[in-house]
């Protein structure tokens, strides 16, 4: 038995920390946010040399044709620097839309230079404030133009397709549609953590078409997005690990009452517990990317536990980042809202913690049923 | 990632289910019983407990993990685990051997003489002679050095007057394991030492502790002019924490025993099924659903936490102080998932007879005990402090009473 990852595995992950340290230190995160450009093109460029854009696109198509696993390890390592790249939108979600259903050609048109980092892809699911749910949409896919309005469309400003989850006449489906077509208007939105920025699409009758056969497309949505919740929480994870080593080093260096703040009880035990809280998350995600390489069955249950646990536990960390780094935490100079922001961006991105724990209590009495 | 055997596990797990299988009965209902902290051994569980170890022994099945000179297996960590859970789905007397085979045998290899080795290890491990701890008292139970039994040399022997406590079968037991001050003038680790203990010595009494819920697995032991030779020390004068230190960190070594199944919540869900809120099935209740969906993403964590300790131990490595936080997380689930049961069974939460309540009771039986569980082997706070201090690298609490000899230390009412 060995529920952990593999040397090789490991090797990729240590390669993309060491890449990260030096490319994307938490200035380049800062970078982003502070100024008007949507996300760091030489860390982006970095990023599709190294092949990680590509890491589960088949080598046919131009990529590594390597499996979840290694993508998860990446995604880990993204996250913990807070990395601000597309990388969730364009490679957990269009690209892994198109490896799951794209006909050929479908994937011969994008899959090349997704993974060679010359297009970026989006995924557009919600259309506004409440739950996001697949099956309520109402943006409409008929004969090949799609209308209707997405909002808010994670790098949605940056990309130049969409994989867009629409109503149509056999029901929901996805459909893929170039966002510098007629009848596509982008605007950009303000955004929360504006070093992810989101995006507002409208689309008026604008050419679209079907990605793949015209399938079960809800399920294919679901499908879509547990690999993708996945993904995102070892991103997560990797932001919550970060932001404690952060808190953890601060607490040891700063003194109080003649003694370092580390040193107070009060304070171990809640880093104590809080590192419980990453461990346990991690424990769940590391189930999470079983599932998705090899347990297909399990995927609906994992992907949930994963993703609830790492939304839960990222948004927890950085809360006590915050508070016990004190008021400089407060301050915008230091870089504890850089951590905050992106925990509420990741856990609202692919829907709420309520609605994950609802879909997970329906997977789990469907199972037992 | 793999969650299954390697072709070696495959195969011990074959050879240890086909004994078990010819010599023993499967395990019919799945464990959602209630279980206690500590139920007291009447004559008849203690003769069947013996009975079984002395098969296993019989057949080398017997304290697999110790080296093969003292009788074991030589068993690798894994290999130990394997068998826990193979020896789990079967009908087995309670293991009134964990003191024995996971500590004190451990602590004699290490600390013993070849005499003491020799002396009592065979009789531990064929199950004929049973050990209890004597370590904690009313007044050092998480403070352990600040222990007062004391222990005055007498020629060839050492005189022992005091009292321990929460000593799991001292009735039934032979032998017990015990710590106390032989210098109060030293430093508070500096001024002990270890013994074994004959507990049919004559000034030994032994009073059973009834628990909160009703059980009773533990006892007072009380120590009055308890005359105890000097051949039974362990390890030199003064070296008692020194020893005490290797048999608390073999209580790591059970860890084999730990599992995450006990952490489910398919029995929370199967309460939703049957009660009812608002003239529908509980579990059809949204709010009710969210509270579960929070506790089973626990209940994985920690289920999976114990996997990749398991995983850990197949891949040749051992856990380190990190298996504490599947004890610190895993109590307080359950205390609160019982909670909440009980909260959801409405005015008949507050009764537990089997017949009366939801569940015959179990809920509200595991709501008293669990509060046991976060204090036994380490309360949730000195958990904390462990994770603090030793995978954390935090600094270690100010101690008021650092380098103080013993009994000039505060203690208080």
């Amino acid at each position: 038995m060995n529920f952990d990852f593999s040397e090789d595995q490991k090797f990729v992950q240590r390669t993309a920390a060491e890449y990260l340290a030096d490319h994307a230190p938490l200035s380049v995160c800062r970078e982003v946010l502070e100024s008007d450009q949507p996300y760091a093109q030489e860390l982006w460029k970095g990023a599709a040399a190294l092949g990680w854009l590509g890491t589960t696109i088949p080598e046919q198509y131009g990529g590594a044709g390597l499996g979840y696993l290694e993508l998860a390890v990446i995604a880990e390592e993204v996250g913990r620097v807070l990395a601000p790249i597309p990388f969730g939108g364009s490679v957990y979600l269009a690209t892994e839309a198109l490896i799951l259903a794209g006909s050929p050609e479908q994937k011969q048109r994008y899959l090349p230079r997704l993974a060679a980092g010359e297009i970026i892809g989006a995924f557009a699911l919600a259309e506004g404030a409440g739950q996001t749910a697949a099956d309520r949409v109402a943006t409409r896919f008929d004969h090949g133009t799609l209308s209707g309005s997405k909002v808010p469309v994670l790098d949605g400003g940056v990309a130049d397709f969409a994989v867009v989850v629409a109503r149509g006449e056999q029901g929901i489906s996805l459909a893929l549609v170039d966002l510098d077509a007629e009848g596509v208007s982008v605007e950009p939105v303000t955004c929360f953590d504006p070093s992810r920025p989101q995006a507002r699409l409208e689309f008026a009758e604008a050419p679209a078409q079907q990605l793949g056969e015209a399938v079960d497309g809800l399920a294919l949505v679901e499908r879509v997005i547990d690999g993708a919740a996945v993904l995102t929480a070892f991103e997560q994870l990797g932001g919550a690990a970060r932001a404690f080593d952060i808190t953890r080093q601060y607490l040891l260096e700063r003194y109080a009452f003649g003694r370092p703040v580390a040193s107070f009880q009060a304070i171990k035990h809640r880093l104590a517990d809080l590192w419980c809280e990453i461990e346990l998350a991690r424990s769940n995600c590391y189930y999470g990317a079983w599932a998705l390489s090899c347990g297909e069955a399990e995927l609906g249950v994992a992907a949930a536990v994963a993703r609830i646990a790492a939304s839960d536990v990222f948004c927890k960390a950085t809360q006590e980042m915050i508070q016990m780094h004190g008021g400089v935490g407060y301050t915008w100079e230091f870089d504890c809202h850089l951590f905050y922001r992106r925990a509420k961006l990741l856990a609202a991105s692919l829907g709420s913690t309520s609605g994950w724990k609802r879909k997970l209590m329906d997977r789990l009495t469907q199972a037992a049923a | 990632m793999d969650f299954s055997d390697t072709p070696e596990e495959a195969a011990f797990r074959v050879q240890a289910r086909t004994w078990l299988e010819t010599n023993a009965t499967p395990r019919t209902t799945e464990g959602s019983e209630y279980e206690s902290l500590g139920e007291r051994i009447g004559e008849a569980e203690l003769a069947a407990a013996k009975g079984w170890q002395k098969k296993k022994a019989d057949a080398g099945w017997a304290c697999l993990h110790w080296p093969r000179a003292f009788g074991g297996r030589d068993a690798t960590p894994i290999q130990t685990v394997i068998w826990s859970q193979e020896e789990a789905r079967f009908k087995t007397p309670p293991n009134i051997y964990l003191i024995g085979h996971g500590m004190a045998g451990p602590t004699l290899m290490i600390h013993g003489s070849a005499e003491q080795q020799q002396r009592w290890l065979p009789r531990m491990l064929s199950g004929e002679e049973v050990w209890c701890q004597l370590f904690s008292e009313p007044s050092a139970g998480s403070d352990l050095a600040g222990l007062r039994t004391s222990a005055v040399r007498d020629g060839d022997y050492w005189v022992v007057n005091g009292q321990k406590i929460w000593t799991t079968g001292a009735q039934f037991c032979d032998w017990g394991i015990l710590v106390a001050r032989h210098d109060p003038g030293l430093a508070k680790h500096s001024g002990l030492t270890y013994f074994v203990v004959d507990m049919r010595s004559p000034g030994i009494e032994i009073r059973p502790i009834t628990q909160i819920d009703g059980g009773q697995g533990f006892n007072e032991v009380f120590f009055t002019d308890v005359r105890i030779p000097d051949s039974n020390r362990i390890g030199e004068v003064g070296e008692g924490w020194r020893v005490a230190i290797t048999t608390l960190m073999n209580e790591r070594a059970t860890v084999g025993t730990l599992s995450g199944d006990a952490f489910g919540s398919a029995d929370l869900i199967d309460l939703a099924a049957r009660l009812e809120v608002d003239g529908a099935p509980a579990l059809a209740n949204a709010a009710v659903r969210e509270k579960i969906a929070s506790f089973h993403v626990i209940a994985k964590g920690v289920e999976l936490t114990g996997r990749r300790i398991v995983s850990d131990l197949s891949q040749g490595k051992m856990p380190g102080p990190e298996a504490s936080l599947m004890k610190l997380l895993g109590a307080r689930l359950i205390q609160d998932m019982a909670a909440y049961a009980m909260d959801l069974q409405g005015e008949a939460g507050a009764m537990v007879g089997v017949d009366d309540a939801a569940h015959q009771g179990r809920w509200q039986y595991r709501y008293l005990a669990i509060s046991g569980f976060r204090i036994a082997g380490g309360t949730d706070e000195v958990l904390r402090n462990i994770i603090a201090e030793r995978v954390l690298g935090l600094p270690a609490d100010v101690r008021a009473d650092k380098g103080m000899a013993f009994r000039d230390i505060p203690r208080g009412g």
